[in-house]
């Protein structure tokens, strides 16, 4: 297990030097002059001084080698940088106090994700073809296809103005400061409610399916036969037997779904106000704040990179049939 | 529709009229006005042209790359190979959302730019997809046959192996131009896709954002047409796949077989 944890751990750092090396790849991306971009026709005196800024910071006008080397160095020792915007705060305190929100938000998200796919999906596929199953492959669909920030549109006009139930932006009342302590509790959770349900409404969808999916493969293995011929209850061979065969390539989905997850907190954030990394990424884009929009894509990259290397070490975890292979790979 | 959109559209799309600002549905303007008056019907009939020609532009990119990389990788194998899947690994740990919009800031966004990089953003699967077709189709009799008459490694795979791998490519196709049109719209609503007065389904929504107080009927309509859009190609992608894949027929008979 371990061997094959330090192997899974040794195989990622190709991928993270990729990913210093793509980011800054798109500093240098816009044709040209990588500074020279914005500054055509609407050129004033503030282009000017991005590119000043920018000429300083990354150190443009030397060496590309030399450029890349000094990236890279400041990223090992976590340096992003001060941002652009008048306040000049350091990058990584910026990212630092909205990271906990996105990480929150995120974790509560996949949690609800799983407990309801899973049962979902069981039912759906122990039951194939019936009325429920046929209910959630139309839910699956439409979830597809549901645009996350129209759905979150939708849902702000009929809760927080039609019923006017759920606050729609922010995470705390204007009178936060003055109510008891498990009202405060209670008013965070509401501002929560809306983004967390249009967050998990497209990834259950997605989820729901592949576990019906993984499920439909497994019920029709041999083995699930000859547990029903041994006489077993249904409860069993399909809780026990069949259910966790199931959920091993649920592992693997799960971690690969991940940056789009994350991703979708981009738009949740942006929508609800949340003061979150999401939120941060579109502010800097608008500023053109160059080192909150780098810092930010390192770290949401590396957070998935870690994600992935948890995700791929639980499925060895749960399927022996890995490790065994990994150990006889290795000889 | 959306070919059609200069004659069937009642009214201009960006033309203004201040005595119809936030109009509800009515007869003359069917799903009512925004907030500079503009008919949300004439503009999402405009809107569905860029959103469309946005969805196939790039979807072919990203699906021409997966060739190129996936055919190469597959047939060649070795290092072109790992290092071809490193790629792809690399790409995906990077959150789509955030890299387009790392890269949107760098560069002035226009209809062109946003194709290129949703384009550039979205090969991955396209290419694994093929390469995975290459491996199996590569040890089959007509290519050992094609390249031992001597054919050229280029040929072998344009004239032989691709033909033959072209069912899941199309279905991927299918599947990419409705992820391709929601990533434009969400990139567009944020305010940094397609920008105005250029309308985009995307662009109409973020408007409808500022008045959702007042005018439903501004944020509910394109969102509709988004979903009914990406809910048809779904539906057209797992058709094709249906109807390319016999083993999913073959599986459901094995069932019945089985029950006997």
């Amino acid at each position: 297990m371990f061997g094959y944890a330090l192997r899974r751990l040794i195989l990622a750092i190709p991928l993270l030097i990729g990913i210093t090396f793509v980011s800054f790849l798109v500093i240098h991306l816009a044709p040209g002059e990588p500074t020279d971009i914005q500054s055509d026709e609407s050129s004033t005196r503030s282009d000017a001084k991005i590119k000043q800024l920018l000429i300083e910071t990354y150190g443009l006008d030397k060496p590309l080698h030399i450029q890349y080397w000094n990236w890279v160095k400041r990223l090992v020792r976590l340096d992003f940088g001060r941002s652009f915007s008048p306040d000049a705060r350091p990058v990584l305190q910026k990212i630092g106090e909205r990271l906990p929100i996105t990480l929150l938000l995120n974790i509560v998200e996949l949690m609800i994700i799983v407990a309801l796919a899973i049962p979902i999906g069981v039912l759906s596929a122990t039951q194939q073809y019936s009325t429920f199953d046929k209910i959630t492959t139309v839910f699956v669909f439409v979830g597809f296809a549901t645009p996350d920030f129209w759905l979150a549109l939708m849902l702000m006009i009929l809760f927080g103005i039609q019923l006017g139930w759920l606050p729609i932006s922010g995470l705390r009342s204007p009178t936060w400061e003055y109510l008891a302590f498990w009202k405060q509790q209670w008013d965070f959770i509401g501002h929560l409610v809306l983004p967390i349900l249009v967050a998990t409404f497209g990834g259950l969808a997605g989820f729901s399916r592949y576990m019906r999916q993984s499920m439909l493969e497994v019920v029709r293995q041999d083995y699930i036969q000859s547990a029903r011929a041994k006489g077993l209850p249904e409860s069993v061979v399909i809780g026990k037997h069949a259910l966790r065969n199931a959920l091993l390539p649920i592992v693997t989905v799960l971690g690969l779904s991940l940056p789009g997850l994350i991703g979708g907190s981009v738009i949740v954030e942006s929508i609800f106000a949340i003061p979150g990394m999401g939120q941060l990424m579109v502010q800097a884009v608008f500023e053109r704040d160059y080192p909150v929009i780098m810092g930010n894509l390192v770290i949401v990259a590396t957070l998935t990179l870690i994600a992935n290397l948890i995700a791929d070490l639980t499925y060895s975890l749960v399927d022996p049939r890995i490790r065994v292979a990994a150990r006889r790979g290795r000889r | 529709m959306a070919v059609l959109a200069q004659w069937i559209a009642p009214w201009d799309p960006n033309r203004p009229d201040v005595r119809k600002i936030l109009d509800a549905p009515s007869k003359s303007h069917p799903l009512g006005t925004d907030q500079l008056g503009r008919d949300v019907l004439s503009r999402m009939l405009y809107g569905a042209r860029v959103s469309l020609a946005v969805g196939f532009v790039s979807v072919g990119i990203a699906t021409f790359i997966g060739i190129v990389l996936g055919s190469l990788a597959g047939y060649h194998g070795g290092t072109i190979d790992a290092a071809v899947m490193r790629l792809v690994d690399l790409m995906l740990v990077f959150p789509r959302l955030f890299l387009l919009l790392a890269v949107l800031a760098f560069l002035r966004p226009s209809i062109w730019t946003i194709m290129a990089v949703i384009g550039l953003t979205g090969w991955m699967s396209v290419a694994r997809l093929v390469r995975a077709e290459f491996l199996s189709l590569k040890e089959r009799e007509f290519v050992l046959w094609s390249q031992s008459i001597g054919a050229s490694a280029y040929r072998t795979i344009w004239r032989h192996i691709l033909p033959n791998a072209i069912g899941p490519v199309l279905v991927a196709m299918t599947l990419g131009i409705p992820a391709a049109i929601l990533t434009e719209s969400g990139l567009s609503f944020l305010g940094l896709g397609v920008q105005p007065p250029h309308a985009t389904w995307g662009n109409i929504l973020n408007e409808g954002k500022d008045a959702i107080e007042i005018g439903w009927w501004l944020s509910a309509y394109p969102g509709l047409a988004i979903l009914v859009t990406v809910l048809s190609y779904n539906l057209l992608g797992e058709g094709i796949r249906d109807a390319l894949d016999p083993r999913l027929r073959q599986s459901v008979g094995r069932i019945v077989s089985r029950s006997r």
